[in-house]
């Protein structure tokens, strides 16, 4: 089933709009938000919103979108329509049309440079075409970074089995569930498989936070570590939508990346919602 | 005679308290999760109507370019609500840098922080935590004031605040 061939749509975007993105000093947790993950019927339309906040699932600022891969049943790919980019989140809306699973997929795949010239500090975001023309070429002290980003979220349409089995790009870090990701109740257990390049990512440390903790003092994150195939399991305490992530983490002080091998770095964020029995 | 014996007794009692401390421990509680950002950790007095009385220490990022680690300190919300939206932060004495987890002590003089003015009662020292990514915790801790006697009191949180304790020395 896991294919290397499927389509993606990418949201034609200009390089200009990823220069003029703010460079978040903090990272925060990255999300896309599914206004429903189970709908009854096909040609229903579903609501995303997109953004990076300290409180789950408000916006706080917008995180870049380069491509939106929507990977539906039958092999189909709908579009997003609407598309609208603000400062503290974007959204998209989509019509699903047809019965089934579908995965959204927003993906960035950027690059970050850090360098001095004339002993001040710059910072620097783009691509590789964008580095040769923006980067000055006395730069010191350059350290460039390449991140892999992926926020997905699932939705069920009229279908009472639930798809399990997507495919994979084998870039930076990606999900499998091993059980149906959405029609998810208090006490059910969920399987996850996490893969960083296509290959297993073993003890990979997972975050699991329950949205809405702007309204409560313990943030109550249950962290997780991967098996040696990659794999969590997660026994949900109560309903609400859930924010799962995971990192590669920062690269050891004093490692230094370069265009042609930039330091690379991954995230992963998906969006789970959980009902009440 | 009875004027002058009251005015004795009268500083007998005001004395010790011109020289009482007030000596506290905070315990940051290793966490063991993936985004572990220090803490910010506000410590104010409150009188027996939970009135804000006096502000002890509010430690934070003042390391940050331009004073941009103000800018979550709304996130203390008590303290922010009670105080804190009303100073100028960086203050003298009140700012610190955020600490590690670990117990720390901090040494409170009377005269510098100014609490030997307050009125003889009940008072709670009030410990707020808020962590960048992670969760809040309030600890309140009573006390006498000013102490008549050596006084240990402590309460302790669950998630963000470990032990809280004065100990004061007339």
């Amino acid at each position: 089933m896991l294919t290397p061939s499927f389509n993606r749509y990418a949201l034609a975007l200009s390089a200009s709009f990823i220069l003029a993105m703010p460079l978040a000093a903090h990272a925060h947790r990255s999300f896309l938000l599914p206004s429903a993950t189970l709908v009854d019927k096909a040609d229903e339309v579903v609501t995303f919103d997109t953004a990076a906040t300290e409180e789950l699932f408000i916006p706080d600022h917008a995180v870049q979108i380069e491509t939106v891969a929507v990977d539906g049943p039958n092999n189909i790919h709908p579009q997003p329509e609407n598309v609208w980019r603000g400062k503290q989140r974007s959204s998209f809306e989509l019509k699903l049309p047809e019965a089934g699973s579908y995965r959204i997929s927003l993906s960035n795949d950027g690059l970050s440079a850090m360098y001095k010239v004339d002993g001040q500090m710059k910072r620097w975001r783009g691509d590789a075409e964008s580095f040769k023309k923006e980067v000055p070429a006395n730069a010191q002290d350059l350290n460039v970074t390449r991140m892999l980003s992926r926020n997905e979220t699932f939705v069920r349409v009229g279908d009472k089995a639930g798809k399990t089995e997507w495919n994979s790009t084998g870039k930076g870090i990606e999900m499998m569930p091993l059980t149906s990701p959405t029609e998810l109740f208090t006490g059910d257990t969920t399987s996850l498989r996490f893969t960083l390049d296509g290959k297993p990512a073993s003890d990979l440390t997972v975050t699991v936070i329950r949205g809405g903790n702007r309204y409560r003092d313990a943030l109550g994150e249950i962290t997780l570590k991967t098996d040696k195939d990659g794999k969590i399991s997660i026994k949900w305490p109560g309903p609400g939508m859930y924010w799962i992530g995971a990192n590669t983490g920062r690269p050891p002080q004093g490692e230094t990346g370069t265009l042609a091998k930039p330091i690379v770095r991954a995230s992963y964020s998906a969006t789970l919602e959980v009902l009440q029995p | 005679m009875r004027l002058r014996y009251s005015f004795m007794l009268g500083a007998a009692l005001t004395t010790p308290a011109l020289a009482a401390d007030m000596n506290v421990k905070v315990e940051i509680p290793q966490l063991s999760v993936a985004e572990y950002h220090k803490p910010y950790v506000a410590m104010w007095i409150e009188n027996s109507n939970q009135t804000f009385v006096r502000n002890l220490a509010v430690w934070y990022d003042v390391k940050k370019k331009d004073n941009a680690g103000t800018k979550w300190l709304k996130d203390v919300r008590q303290w922010w609500r009670k105080s804190g939206r009303d100073l100028q932060m960086p203050v003298d004495g009140i700012s610190g840098a955020t600490r590690a987890p670990g117990i720390h002590e901090a040494s409170f003089n009377g005269a510098k922080y100014d609490l030997n003015s307050l009125p003889a009662g009940q008072y709670t020292l009030v410990a707020e935590a808020a962590r960048e990514a992670g969760g809040r915790e309030v600890v309140r801790v009573p006390f006498q004031w000013p102490p008549k006697a050596a006084q240990n009191t402590q309460a302790k949180g669950d998630h963000e605040l470990g032990a809280v304790s004065i100990e004061l020395k007339p």
